[in-house]
């Protein structure tokens, strides 16, 4: 379903290109020795070489470069063993040295491309431009003091992996799929934790409109958008915005505007265009980095199993529909655990469908995060084996959950312990359906016009067990009895 | 090549430079004189060589990825014109 | 000990092994020097009370055998490199309360080696002049006086560093040497100063003019000084992503005095138009003495010796506009405030650097901006090529270089050039190695009719420092100059 936007003149289509800011996991910043660890005290985690201070130079982190290799490789992108670390240079309060060291002519990661999974079941394939390494900037803290502006560096020199998308995303679905997409990647591979409340993981949205078919129009670019939902709207906001502009004769500038959350709309920044020249040219302080094949191999050979592969691997060998594996991959912790799921309960199918079903709704429920639940997956998993194996039915199994996420129990223990097990001894059901048709003479009468009443005695000799009858061996005895 | 004032100003706005209105006319024929100098350049055909950044013929040396530096914000502060607490204070930035 | 200050620092480290006299007893003489001639205004700032201190804890590791290479002697520090505790000025306004708090590795290194600090010696704001004058702590002067009786330049940039030297209130000196900084304020001083191969010495602690291009060294009183101060200050940094791993020979030992059979350049392109007679007949002396010694003359070509001053004159400046972003008035230095943060920026700067400072950062940014480029500074970056590759190939033929240093002796004060330009020739003969990155000395080698000192200048091959200082030490002993 293409997405587009009804304007006065027409449908419009929206052309969107992101580029996304992804700090970098690594113990150190990208030139200095300082930490990089979240939410520490103000200029705590600062070196005079993130500072800035007077002759101090940068230092390159191995860490870093393995980082955003093993990103690139997760982008299916071509790796740059040569690559060239450049000055950007503009003035602001959280940028020390008066230029920012990124990667403009020679980056570490070419091009490459990534999958996207669309709600309706659909992929799409999205062009990666390149993926550069930089430094992140410090913090401005604008609250603290009515005429002052106050500067953090903590953050100043953290390694960003800055990628570049193709403008191949057509809607704010897809530049959401993207995203997560992304995100999904970074955490299989430990190199971003993602996380875009702390700002480790940030959007740069370029947007522009056009007639189908038609050259792209002039593009904006909204910076620093800092949730997945934020973009969407950015996105359909800005779109509105130039179309509602276009049609009515204006003409769209090319300029940086900020997301305004609490407006829900772009605007642009304050006027900067003027200084628009980054005057890049190559670091003189650094050397080019120039990689040995070994160094790209080594990476190669410790890559783990990506979420593209693992979905397949997921529908072909446990049998899952698509869609069950695209949920189940989106989490490598979660992948993992289904997988342990799956192998206790010695049923793929009937473990994807417990684990995303009554398992997930308990998490959400309760709001805590999988590595905190009270029930394992080797736990869940014997729960299914039960089910599996007729010991107890689908159910009595719902209890058993239950009681297992307060008490942490087995399974097992608890069906031993309450006498839950499914009886399956025909001749204990035989008894007590026999006593209910005795029991019930006029329901046998009408069941006999209406079949549609042998749910009745389903209901009689379920109650009767305590629901510990096995249904199938109920539902046959019945017919058998009652000459169905 | 002979700049006029107006490049001059956008590039003292450039480079974050006051340059008083009395001193522009000396910086335009300053800059102009030694722009002009260094166009002696053009004469050199310096086709198909490979622009170089550093005389050292070696590649950037890598550190390992330790936390061995950092830790000391009353040494970066020590020269701060503006502090308060631990940040450094600067005009109000509005965005 | 009567005449303390006319040892020289072999002879000084010699007369402190044999306990003739004391570092303290060396050092108060270096002291009472400074007061005596501080008319030259070669200290921006001196620390006397650190030095005594520091003698005193030299002589207190002599007596306990524990003695460095450079042990008891006084020494001055370019202004350039960052002491901690000691006000560093970069001989700027915009630096003229900077505090580090944290010490350059060449200076770590020296004091490691027992070298004791008598203060700050006055040079060229950012190291950005050729005669002392654009220092923000006022004109320095040379010892040296012609029969006019007139204040003569020391040079520039290390300007406070040779008048020191010569003048007796230091027995030695560190410089840095980005265009010929180092030779061209020895040869104007009569004292021998040293560049070594750029990466040879740290830059790290040392404030930056054009990163690509700085290099520290040292000054001293003779050939053999040199060798071993160089030898306190040269090595490996891993701070310093430029500097190259690579053991430091020991310097001493290579001044053998046997240059028999060696080649040594004369570069034809350096004998400039309006070169005066004088100079001729000093560079022509050279060549005799180098011969007698048994060494090989040989008429070499730098075809593009004249396209040296441009090419620094664009890639020096376009490194300074972005090294000198990060005086902003932010996190140390001078702050002007202002209406807003880029007003102060502007006010800061604009008060904050001196002419030529400005001029240099607008050249800078001027050729990097876009549009320009390509034009200017990949231009430049070509052209530095050509020039290395015309070192090198000429390299092949000859052992090391012999030019003069200047072209012509120190200016007077009072009639130095106005016009940028024209103050940018002084550096002609000195550029050209500085852009190849080549070991370079200049020595004093006799005097002009005004009887004010001439250099003459060797150069050598990358990382050969030893040749060089041999090669000087053969036309030291023949030139037998005298020193004030
Ligand atoms: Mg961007
Ligand atoms: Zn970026």
């Amino acid at each position: 379903m293409t997405y587009t936007i009804k304007g006065n003149t027409g449908e419009w289509e929206v052309v969107i290109g992101l580029e996304v800011h992804a700090q970098v996991i690594s113990n150190s910043k990208l030139f200095s020795g300082s930490a990089t660890d979240f939410g520490a005290e103000p200029n705590s985690q600062v070196s005079f070489v993130d500072s800035a201070q007077p002759g101090m130079l940068p230092v390159v982190n191995k860490e870093c470069l393995r980082q955003a290799i093993r990103t690139g490789l997760g982008l299916n992108a071509e790796i740059n063993r040569y690559s060239v670390f450049d000055r950007k240079n503009y003035f602001y309060a959280d940028l020390p040295q008066g230029y920012q060291i990124s990667q403009l002519y020679h980056p570490i990661v070419g091009e490459g491309q990534i999958e996207i999974d669309l709600e309706d079941g659909s992929t799409r394939t999205i062009g990666i431009e390149r993926l550069h390494l930089e430094q992140d900037a410090g913090k401005s803290i604008h609250d603290l003091d009515p005429k002052r502006s106050f500067i953090d560096l903590n953050r100043c020199g953290v390694a960003l992996m800055e990628i570049v998308s193709r403008p191949d995303l057509r809607s704010p679905e897809e530049a959401g799929a993207y995203l997560r997409k992304l995100r999904t990647i970074f955490r299989y591979l430990g190199t971003c934790d993602g996380n875009m409340e702390e700002g480790s993981m940030r959007a740069d949205v370029n947007v522009s409109v056009r007639k189908p078919g038609d050259e792209f129009g002039t593009r904006t670019e909204t910076k620093n958008v800092n949730s997945i939902r934020f973009v969407m709207q950015a996105i359909e906001s800005e779109a509105l915005r130039q179309v509602k502009l276009v049609e009515s004769g204006g003409e769209v500038q090319q300029e940086t505007r900020l997301w305004d959350a609490g407006k829900g709309h772009t605007r642009p920044m304050r006027s900067k265009e003027f200084a628009h020249d980054y005057r890049y040219f190559p670091c003189p302080d650094l050397l080019p980095v120039n990689l040995p094949e070994s160094f790209v191999d080594a990476i190669k050979s410790d890559m783990p199993e990506l979420p593209d592969d693992k979905k397949k691997r997921f529908i072909n060998d446990y049998g899952l529909p698509a869609y069950d594996a695209g949920v189940l991959v989106a989490e490598r912790e979660t992948a993992a655990f289904y997988e342990q799921v799956a192998e206790a309960a010695g049923n793929a199918k009937l473990a994807a469908n417990w684990t995303m079903g009554d398992f997930f709704g308990a998490l959400n429920k309760a709001d805590i995060a999988l590595a905190d639940s009270p029930i394992s997956a080797r736990q869940l998993g014997g729960l299914i084996k039960l089910i599996a194996d007729d010991t107890i039915s689908g159910r009595i199994a719902k209890d058993v959950f239950e009681i297992m996420w307060e008490t942490g129990k087995d399974a097992e223990t608890i069906v031993e312990e309450k006498g839950l097990k499914q009886i399956t001894d025909t001749d204990e059901i035989e008894g007590i359906i026999d006593q209910i048709i005795a029991d019930n003479p006029a329901q046998v009468e009408k069941v006999k016009v209406n079949e549609k009443l042998l749910g009745w005695f389903v209901g009689q000799t379920m109650k009767a067990t305590g629901g510990k009858a096995n249904p199938g061996v109920v539902n046959k005895l019945l017919k058998d009895k009652l000459g169905l | 090549m002979a700049i006029d004032r107006d490049t001059v100003t956008r590039v003292a706005f450039l480079s974050r430079l006051e340059i008083e209105d009395a001193q522009k006319d000396a910086m335009t024929h300053d800059l102009s004189n030694i722009l002009t100098f260094v166009e002696a350049l053009n004469d050199v055909d310096a086709s198909g060589v490979e622009p170089m950044t550093s005389v050292v013929e070696a590649y950037a040396p890598l550190r390992e990825d330790q936390v061995n530096d950092g830790g000391y914000p009353d040494k970066v502060l020590a020269n701060a014109p503006d502090r308060v607490q631990d940040f450094y204070a600067v005009p109000k930035v509005v965005e | 000990m009567s005449n303390a200050l006319d040892l020289t620092l072999a002879d000084a480290l010699s007369a402190l092994e044999k306990k003739e006299l004391s570092s303290v007893e060396l050092t108060e003489a270096y002291i009472a020097q400074m007061d005596a001639t501080r008319d030259l205004n070669a200290y921006i700032t001196e620390t006397p009370d650190i030095a005594l201190d520091m003698a005193k804890a030299s002589d207190a590791r002599r007596a306990a055998g524990d003695v460095g290479l450079m042990e008891g002697v006084p020494v001055g520090i370019k202004d350039l490199f960052c002491t901690e505790g000691t006000r560093t000025t970069a001989g700027s306004h915009i630096l003229e309360n900077f505090v580090p708090t944290y010490e350059s590795t060449v200076t770590t290194k020296l004091f490691s080696q027992g070298a004791v600090m008598l203060g700050k010696t006055n040079l060229d704001e950012f190291a950005m002049g050729s005669s002392n004058q654009t220092s923000y702590y006022g004109d320095c002067a040379s010892p040296w006086k012609a029969a006019d009786g007139k204040a003569r330049t020391p040079g520039g940039s290390s300007g406070g560093s040779a008048s020191a030297v010569a003048a007796k209130s230091a027995l030695a000196t560190t410089g840095t040497d980005t265009g010929g900084s180092i030779r061209q304020p020895a040869a104007f001083c009569g004292i021998t100063g040293i560049k070594p191969t750029y990466g040879r010495c740290s830059r790290w602690g040392v404030v930056a003019f054009a990163s690509s291009l700085d290099q520290p060294g040292c000054f001293g009183r003779t050939v053999e000084d040199n060798a071993i101060m160089l030898q306190a200050m040269a090595g490996y940094d891993p701070k310093d992503s430029t500097s190259i791993d690579r053991a430091v020979p020991d310097y001493r030992a290579q001044i053998t005095g046997d240059i028999k059979g060696k080649k040594i350049g004369i570069p034809k392109e350096y004998r400039v138009d309006g070169m005066p007679q004088e100079i001729e007949k000093l560079w022509q002396q050279g060549m005799d003495w180098l011969r007698d010694a048994g060494a090989e003359i040989v008429d070499i070509s730098l075809p593009l010796t004249d396209k040296a001053l441009p090419t620094y004159y664009i890639i020096a400046p376009a490194e300074a506009s972005s090294n000198l972003a990060r005086y902003d008035g932010v996190r140390y230095g001078l702050r002007v405030e202002g209406a807003d943060l880029d007003d102060m920026y502007a006010k800061t700067r604009g008060q904050g650097f001196g002419e030529e400072v400005k001029r240099r950062i607008m050249i800078g940014t001027y050729v990097l901006s876009a549009g320009y480029y390509d034009a200017y500074y990949n231009k430049a970056r070509r052209v530095r090529k050509m020039i290395l590759n015309e070192f090198l190939d000429v390299y092949n033929q000859v052992d090391a270089i012999l030019t003069p240093t200047t072209p012509s002796a120190a200016f007077t004060l009072d009639d130095a050039p106005t016009d940028p330009v024209t103050m940018y020739l002084n550096d002609v003969f000195t550029v050209p190695a500085s852009l190849a990155g080549l070991p370079g000395l200049s020595l004093p080698a006799g005097l002009s009719s005004e009887g004010l000192p001439l250099g003459l200048q060797v150069l050598g091959k990358p990382f050969e420092e030893g040749e060089v200082l041999n090669v000087a030490s053969v036309l030291e002993a023949a030139a037998g100059f005298q020193r004030l």
